[in-house]
């Protein structure tokens, strides 16, 4: 799914430096990234959806080497086929959860909101337990509910890997194992692949493979 | 349309502070267009009562006094001209004179003693009941009707000239014969009497019971039961012979006279007649007047428009700074919409859309204001005038 080579990436505004010589992820593989702040794992997430772009080395992802694609590509490539959960929940207050899931279509015109999305967004939210609760703003839900709204904004575009930052970092105990499991569950039964940057190590025997980022930082290899 | 979508849903969610916005952006539209269609409108009310009255006899004093007098019916008092006046007039042949009388007051509404000539001159319609014809009949204009809830068979009572006026002008008592239709005029504000009703207010003419002598009395032909003479303080079909004035009509007062030449030619002549400034009396053109009026408030306007383009300039910067901060407020939303892959000109199409809507709503409303302003233009500013008679 995931294929990464001889990438190396710079701020220049405070030196900081990646280099990973090599790094992959299979189809429907679930990955933990871990690693001190400031090492570079939201980099990596960043690079991966093509926010951000290398400078050297090769990132491919569902066959396509997203590092090579212009901007415009890239942005239609990321809203196609990559979904992303953010720890912040990055929900808008002012449309309903409903719309919430919508938003995606709503920003992108590679993307169609026709009826198989809506029923897809209906089912997601059934799935997620939120199926009642889909006409509510973000400011009537609790955070559990609102994360779950957005894993199904990541879901609902049927992408083929999911980029998770944090995604558990501001929820409760409790909530944090329960909603990893949701989303894994979810994008088991979409066939996606997740890419999760997570600090909590309760939550590391749930993946399938830990990457261990500290190494990546310029000078350390694998 | 998703970017209309979003933006309209953001809006509505922020509702309090997008109705701020929306307000403010339709004042600073509103206002100026308000003021120019009302500020063009007055210009024109007041410049066509003055073009509508060709020339203007009165007293030498104020001009602008004169003619705010006879043709706004104000609280101005010129000097009187004497009725000899309108008798000159009309021995030279040269025109029609019109004499006005506009000193008393009914009810918050001047009293404007005049001729039928009046109402043929300003093409004055009843809009119910009928023109003067008897001593002691009133025909009031329609924003007196609706003001003080009066028609046709209610009475209206003149008012002294002021509080101290207690030497003899007795309030008279005056039938509604008729209402006048809507003209957006001062004549909408005003009580049409004969002006010989206006002269019985003032107390030179008026009516009594019978006067007997004392020889009468000691002959034994009449017999005194009270000192006292009543007067009449309303004219009635019984009473009506017994109205009668003292002193010769020439001398009689009126506030001024409008005078309506037959011709160019005739204006040039009688004009002439008043060019000596040692004479008691003047003819003015009302039209030149009046522009000179308007040209200084319109000179007052020019300072007002600076002021308005001031406040408008800060409150327009007030509005795009609040727009501004929202905007940066949103730098979270529009980094999630690039992560999720929207395109560059998506964010600019959202904030773009939020501003047109904005704009364009703010814009029905100072659409919808300055149409509501422009279709009643008319009558606000016969209202405006008339406040300040």
């Amino acid at each position: 799914m995931v294929r990464v080579e001889n990438l190396t990436f710079g701020y220049s505004a405070d030196g900081f430096r990646l280099r990973i010589p090599e790094f992959s992820l299979a189809d429907s593989e679930r990955l933990a990234v871990v690693g001190p702040s400031g090492s570079g794992k939201t980099t990596l997430l960043n690079l991966i959806a093509g926010i951000l772009s290398p400078e050297s080395g090769t990132i491919e992802v569902a066959g396509t080497v997203v590092s090579r694609l212009s901007d415009a590509k890239r942005r239609r490539f990321r809203a196609s086929q990559i979904g992303f959960v953010f720890q912040d929940f990055a929900l808008l207050d002012y449309l309903s959860a409903r719309q919430n899931i919508f938003y995606p279509y709503r920003v992108t015109p590679a993307l169609t909101l026709d009826v198989a999305a809506k029923d897809r967004a209906e089912k997601l939210a059934t799935a997620c337990g939120i199926g009642d609760k889909l006409d509510r703003h973000p400011s009537a839900l609790s955070q559990g509910e609102q994360q779950r709204v957005a894993i199904c904004r990541a879901l609902v575009t049927q992408p083929k890997l999911i980029l998770s930052d944090e995604a558990t970092g501001n929820l409760d105990p409790e909530s944090k194992g329960r909603i990893l499991d949701l989303l894994f569950e979810q994008a088991a039964e979409a066939g996606a692949a997740v890419l999760a940057v997570t600090h909590d190590h309760e939550l590391l025997p749930r993946f399938e493979r830990v990457l261990d980022f500290a190494q990546f930082r310029e000078g350390i290899q694998v | 349309m998703n970017a209309l979508y979003l933006a309209f849903s953001y809006l509505r969610y922020n509702w309090a502070r997008s109705l701020v916005l929306v307000l403010v952006a339709a004042l600073i539209m509103f206002v100026p267009i308000a003021t120019q269609t009302l500020l063009s409108t007055s210009e024109r009310a007041l410049l066509a009562r003055g073009e509508a009255t060709p020339l203007l006899l009165g007293s030498r004093g104020s001009q602008l006094d004169l003619t705010m007098a006879a043709l706004y019916f104000s609280e101005e008092r010129p000097d009187p001209v004497a009725m000899r006046e309108v008798e000159t007039v009309w021995d030279s042949g040269l025109g029609v004179p019109i004499p006005v009388h506009t000193a008393f007051s009914s009810g918050g509404f001047r009293i404007v003693g005049t001729t039928l000539d009046y109402f043929d001159f300003r093409n004055l319609d009843t809009a119910s009941g009928r023109g003067l014809s008897v001593l002691g009949d009133a025909v009031i204009g329609s924003d007196v009707a609706e003001t003080l809830g009066k028609g046709v068979g209610d009475t209206l009572v003149s008012a002294p000239e002021n509080l101290f006026d207690l030497d003899g002008v007795y309030p008279l008592e005056m039938p509604i014969v008729g209402v006048l239709a809507p003209t957006n005029t001062p004549d909408d504000q005003a009580i049409f009497v004969d002006i010989k009703t206006a002269w019985v207010i003032q107390g030179i003419g008026h009516g009594h019971e019978n006067v007997v002598t004392a020889d009468e009395v000691a002959a034994g032909s009449s017999v005194l039961a009270n000192a006292a003479v009543v007067q009449y303080q309303r004219i009635t079909e019984d009473n009506i012979e017994s109205f009668h004035f003292h002193g010769s009509q020439d001398d009689f007062p009126a506030s001024a006279v409008i005078v309506v030449p037959n011709d160019t030619r005739s204006s040039t002549v009688l004009k002439g007649r008043y060019l000596d400034s040692e004479l008691p009396t003047q003819l003015i053109e009302p039209a030149g007047v009046i522009q000179g009026l308007v040209d200084r408030i319109f000179r007052i306007k020019s300072l007002l428009d600076v002021v308005t383009a001031i406040i408008a300039i800060a409150a327009a910067a007030a509005v795009g700074l609040a727009v501004f901060l929202s905007y940066r407020l949103r730098a979270r939303e529009i980094a999630t919409a690039v992560k999720l892959g929207a395109q560059k000109g998506m964010v600019l199409r959202l904030l773009a859309a939020e501003t047109f809507t904005l704009l364009l709503v703010a814009g029905s409303i100072a659409a919808i204001g300055a149409t509501i302003v422009s279709r009643n233009a008319e009558a606000w500013v016969g209202w405006l005038l008339a406040l300040g008679t």
